[in-house]
């Protein structure tokens, strides 16, 4: 393989892995703060259809855009009424919000698009050729080919990081999910904290989901997402619910996905059907080497209430 | 242990009296009557009200929507041999979600479950060189091995590992579908010649008869019942069946009482497996009689609703299963004449799970109403 | 001047007076012990003192100046903290974030945009740890100190909050000895530098070398103050008083005694050398028609006990024979089907599940075994729900229908509901923890009597408690576990609660004893 094409897979890799890292970024939040958030799959795709939708309807990726991480936080909020305010299980709450993202903005493209399954083509975000870096021989190439979305990922990690572990915001949303009765002790409001965070998990997956539609194919598909939000799960979990660990398995499943792609084209040794599965299969390798919950905050999925 | 004294116990009771059997017996009535069937009919009232925006934003009408699903799924023999056949999958598959649901497992995974039992009853139903009714009986087995061999590692990974069941049953449905879709694919090594994305077809011998012709109705359905009966009897009347309620409710209690909880929770999930195998089974035995790549429009997951709405117990779920059988089977008449989206049916799925887990939330609001009141 | 005035406060939970018109003046500057048993009124008080609950009746002065407590908010403004037995501390979190995590400066927007100063913030712990002695690591995390600093931790963030007036409760009640005089220490420290203390406790010692004055409460209800000054300089002073005290404490009544001593015969429990966890190793004996009272304070090795005897725990050291079967290597189930029944300390996690029905739960244990079981592919619903009913009855248990969930009970009648179902094994062995907590007098009256005729048919009894009283009047043999060991023993018939507190209270046996 020439230089170009290593280069190639590696673009390929950071578009794979971009729709990972928000709604792990998210699902990080929102376990640090002791709700367990399964719902990310149905989040990222309420994030992808409303982007594609107003996109679709303004003709401007950017709107589009606006649109889906106000989407995100609906939903977010939605999960959040259930497990925070009504103590519903977490778990069957979630599972909720996926099948109803996924009914949903399935149920709502033939009333958008009057079509089934599939949005006509809308207008994607444009990538950016960065003066200067997009010049340099080799890693040039990175620079010309990667959106604002996909710079935003890395700061967004930036920010999860700061807020989460150097401001004293953090230190208080992560005492909701170590001991949510030592936080309340110390008068910090659980119920309150929660709330926000579950919310903001929602706004993140979502800017994962409007990616995959506005920056990775320029469409909605019902179903795209693909359990890419239980996929951003698994690398926060192998990340043990740390952001850059996670950061890093996110983009180790993206290369994983890229590299398939590449297997698929280059070589006919693997039938494609099973090199899809990839990306799952190092996912779930990854969970076996996960030893107990020791490194999950300790209060995680368990409601909290004043007795 | 000395079993004297409990037999003594419990021979010496005295019959209850008639008075005090009559009270008991209508105080369960009661329960039973006011509790379980309210609840579900609220929660399917409360799921099918949310849908309305969706049948207007269609540019159709409440009642014509009505007419055209009831007419699809009841409004003739077809239709409720329909209904029927639909259901048949979603019953097993709920009783599937169920029994997890009690060991306190929640699995997730029954889709791929699904896929895979019917992807080895295929197998066996195509290749396996035996007679008569056997040939049904080990292509039904090979399903429910292949179920519960997919279940299996999620299984050993929450009992000795402690990893969450949900991602990982996750990701087995996906592996499920990649392995499904090679398997068939136009140069698969199970893809049939004349068929795209499916097996050839299973031998007459290994196919559920047909029970209600000129329907498609087939055994599978009655299997299913008989099935539901067995789960029944399993959960409530064996000591394995408590052992497995126990764990669920309280691990440590039953840990406390010499329960390997470990084994407990490895055999409910494989159990589990089985009976989506199962599933998976039915459908390529006796509805298609070949494995079709996708058959499943989402039978896994619709599962986890039947089995919240039928409230984790057998015959409740056998319920939610028709409920959602009438969905099922009435969505293609439903779209075709209002243009709804046969997506409806995950919306209500949705619903229907968010419904049940708030019902907590309802229960304690109603007992304070209650209380204040009093 | 006094720091804190009660007046007058009473406060009723159901039936139960937990405090019951106490007066109590705390002198501003001095360490003030509060004395008495398990269930004497101590935590309802501190609660009513920290604005946890509110009084029936009577009120509360900080300063001479009446104040409303209606949050711990209130008492903390106030200028009151506590310490209480459970620590509510983060444990993934260093003590400086432990400490932040409370008193956190503006508003949200600078929550989310300031960086922390953690390092600050560790400076000023060091300091006031220096100043006071608390030899604490600001930067270590919670879950890697022993209790003993994470009391230390938990003083600390009381002083933090600007706490003038600091309530212990039971501090030295899971301390070792070093522990505990490291947290001596500190105290005399803050006392000096102009404290107010209050020290819950019924430990003599640790009462003897801190208060300057002491108050005793007995069934909600003060009943008496003493000023420590004189015994201080004079030993066999302190003797009388720490005998007085103790007399205070249990009441002068002597427990009755079991009225039909049992006849001890074959050994039904023999542990060897056993250890694990806060237990050092023991030997532990339990005769057939015998019971074997466990006194002593909580947190003294009870719990790893009962734990490594029903075999949810492994043993660290040594081996445990069950009726004639050596049952160390084993789980619960092997030693429930020889002869073991366990009425657990804590219902909730270990007796019972609250989602099941009444009639699964008296089930528990039954289930593989005739007459329930029939095989091992049916269990009779209608055999169950006789148990159930039989259980209920005996035991006068007020429930509804067997089919109700367990939660529909009572707390008392659910432990009843457990009770009944321990009895019904007709066990070899009995394992007894707090088996009369929550019961009403009459309903503890038929436990008791219940285990008396259990002893009677044959069965050993091992009855740990809390409740000096209970062990005494139940027991025919008595031991008191302190710091993880077996520190005295005695029949019950000669038993001398005195002894017996001071015992439990770790009070040196020598003279006393004699």
């Amino acid at each position: 393989m020439n230089d170009l094409l290593t280069m190639a897979v590696v673009v390929s890799a950071l578009h794979l892995a971009v729709p990972l890292i928000y709604p792990a970024l998210g699902g990080l939040i929102s376990e640090r703060s002791g709700v367990m958030n399964i719902g990310l799959e149905g989040m990222m795709l309420v994030g992808a259809f409303t982007g594609t939708a107003f996109a679709y309807a303004t003709g401007s990726p950017w709107l589009g855009l606006l649109a889906a991480l106000a989407g995100g936080l609906l939903a977010g909020a939605l999960l959040a009424v259930l497990c925070v305010t009504l103590r519903a299980d977490q778990v069957v709450a979630a599972t909720a919000i996926n099948l109803l993202g996924a009914g949903l903005t399935a149920a709502f493209v033939p009333i958008v698009w009057n079509v089934d399954g599939t949005s006509p083509p809308v207008h994607k975000l444009t990538a950016w050729t960065v003066p200067l870096l997009a010049d340099l021989p080799g890693i040039g190439v990175i620079f010309s080919s990667l959106t604002a979305l996909d710079y935003g990922a890395f700061l967004a990690a930036l920010a999860v990081w700061w807020v989460l572990f150097r401001t004293d915001a953090g230190l208080r949303l992560r005492a909701c999910g170590e001991s949510p009765e030592a936080a309340d002790s110390a008068g910090v409001p659980v119920l309150r904290t929660r709330f926000l965070a579950v919310t903001m998990s929602g706004a993140f997956a979502a800017a994962g989901g409007v990616y995959l539609s506005l920056v990775s194919i320029g469409l909605f598909q019902a179903s795209m997402t693909q359990g890419r939000g239980y996929l951003a799960l698994a690398a926060m979990i192998f990340g043990k619910w740390r952001v850059w660990p996670a950061l890093l398995a996110c983009l180790l499943f993206g290369l994983a996905d890229a590299v398939q792609l590449r297997l698929q084209i280059a070589s006919t040794l693997f039938p494609s059907e099973l090199l899809l599965a990839l990306p799952y299969l190092l996912a779930l390798l990854a969970l076996a080497t996960f030893v107990g919950r020791a490194s999950a905050p300790a209060a995680v999925g368990r409601p909290f209430a004043r007795t | 242990m000395n079993p004297t004294l409990i037999e003594e116990i419990v021979t010496d009771e005295p019959n209850p009296t008639p008075a005090a059997a009559l009270t008991g017996y209508a105080r369960r009535l009661r329960g039973t009557l006011l509790g379980a069937p309210a609840a579900f009919l609220l929660t399917i009232v409360a799921a099918l009200l949310a849908v309305l925006p969706i049948v207007y934003l269609a540019g159709s009408d409440p009642a014509t929507a009505y007419r055209a699903l009831a007419h699809g799924s009841l409004g003739n023999q077809n239709a409720i041999a329909e209904t029927l056949i639909q259901a048949t999958p979603l019953l097993l598959g709920g009783l599937a979600v169920a029994t997890a649901f009690h060991a306190g497992l929640f699995n997730i995974g029954v889709e791929g479950q699904l896929v895979v039992g019917g992807l080895c009853s295929a197998v066996v139903g195509i290749h396996a060189p035996l007679p008569g009714i056997l040939h049904l009986a080990a292509s039904v087995a090979a399903g429910m091995a292949g179920g519960a061999l997919w279940a299996a590692i999620p299984a050993l990974l929450k009992a000795h590992r402690g990893v969450h069941e949900v991602v990982t049953t996750i990701m087995m449905n996906y592996l499920a579908f990649s392995l499904s879709r090679y398997l068939v694919a136009s140069d698969g090594p199970l893809a049939s010649t004349t068929q795209p994305s499916a097996t050839d077809r299973v031998t007459d011998s290994a196919r559920f008869a047909l029970i209600w012709t000129p329907t498609r109705l087939h055994a599978g359905f009655l299997l299913a019942l008989l099935v539901t009966a067995l789960m029944t009897w399993y959960l409530y009347r064996t000591p394995a069946g408590f052992r497995l309620r126990i764990t669920g409710a309280n691990p440590t209690t039953a840990r406390f009482h010499g329960i390997n909880t470990r084994r407990v929770t490895v055999r409910a999930m494989l159990l589990s497996g089985a009976l989506a195998g199962l599933a998976g089974a039915v459908e390529v035995l006796g509805l298609y009689g070949r494995y079709y790549d996708s058959f499943s429009p989402g039978y896994g997951y619709d599962a986890i609703a039947v089995a919240l709405l039928g409230q984790l117990v057998p015959f409740g779920t056998l319920v939610a299963a028709l409920f959602f059988g009438i969905l099922r089977a009435g969505s293609v008449e439903l779209a075709a004449t209002t243009g709804i989206s046969r997506e409806m049916i995950g919306v209500v799925s949705a619903l229907v799970i968010g419904f049940v887990a708030v019902q907590p939330a309802v229960a304690r609001l109603l007992a304070r109403v209650l209380r204040r009141t009093r | 001047m006094a720091a804190i005035r009660l007046i007058g406060v009473t406060k009723t939970y159901g039936q139960v007076r937990a405090n019951d018109d106490v007066h109590l003046t705390v002198e501003a500057g001095s360490v003030h012990g509060l004395l008495g048993e398990n269930g004497a009124g101590k935590s309802t008080l501190m609660k009513i003192l920290f604005g946890m609950t509110r009084p029936d009746a009577g009120s509360v002065e900080v300063d001479g100046v009446p104040v409303r407590l209606r949050s711990s908010a209130d008492a903390v403004t106030a200028g009151i903290g506590m310490v209480q037995q459970h620590f509510s501390l983060v444990e993934s979190y260093t003590v400086t974030e432990n400490l932040v995590l409370g008193r956190s400066p503006g508003g949200p927007l600078r929550r989310l945009t300031h960086r922390l100063d953690l390092d600050g913030a560790a400076q000023q712990v060091t300091e006031m740890s220096d100043r006071f002695g608390f030899r604490i690591d600001p930067h270590a995390r919670v879950s890697t100190l022993a209790v003993g600093a994470r009391q230390r931790v938990e003083i600390l963030k009381a002083l933090w909050s600007g706490t003038r007036i600091l309530i212990l409760d039971e501090p030295t009640a899971a301390l070792a000895p070093p522990e505990a005089a490291e947290l001596f220490t500190v105290l005399r420290r803050l006392r000096d530098d102009g404290t107010t203390i209050i020290l819950i406790s019924h430990k003599m010692p640790e009462v003897f070398d801190l208060c300057d004055r002491v108050s005793v409460l007995r069934d909600g209800r003060v009943v008496g103050h003493r000023d420590l000054g004189p015994a201080h300089a004079d030993e066999s002073a302190r003797r009388r008083l720490e005998a007085e005290l103790v007399r205070l404490m249990i009441g002068r009544d002597q427990p009755e005694r079991p009225h039909r001593p049992g006849e001890p015969g074959e050994p039904v429990l023999v542990a060897r050398n056993l250890g694990g966890g806060r237990l050092h190793p023991t030997d532990l004996t339990v005769h057939a028609g015998e019971i074997l009272g466990v006194a002593g304070v909580e947190g003294n090795g009870q719990t790893e006990l009962v734990e490594l005897l029903v075999g949810v725990r492994r043993a660290d050291s040594g081996t445990i024979e069950l009726d004639g079967h050596d049952v160390t290597r084993t789980g619960p189930g092997v030693r429930l089907r020889h002869g073991l029944a366990h009425i657990a300390e804590d219902r909730h996690t270990a007796a019972v599940a609250e989602r099941m029905s009444i009639a699964a739960n008296t089930a528990l244990g039954f289930t593989d075994t005739p007459p329930l079981a029939r095989g091992r592919w049916w269990l009779s619903a209608k055999r169950t729900a006789r148990l159930a009913d039989a259980l209920i009855r005996r035991h006068a248990v007020r429930a509804g229908t067997t089919s109700d969930p367990v939660t529909s009970l009572s707390g008392g009648n659910q432990q009843k509901l457990v009770v009944g179902r321990e009895l019904a094994r007709a066990p070899r062995l009995m394992l007894a923890v707090q088996p009369t907590r929550g019961l009403d007098v009459g309903a503890a009256g038929a436990v008791h009597e219940a285990l008396l005729a259990l002893r009677d048919a044959g069965a050993g009894v091992l009855l740990v408690s809390l409740d000096l009283t209970e062990v005494m009047s139940v027991s025919d043999r008595i031991i008191v576990l302190s710091g993880g060991r077996i520190v005295g023993e005695t029949p019950a018939r000669d038993a001398d609660p005195d002894l017996l507190g001071i015992w439990m209270t770790g009070a040196r046996p020598t003279e006393a004893a004699a």
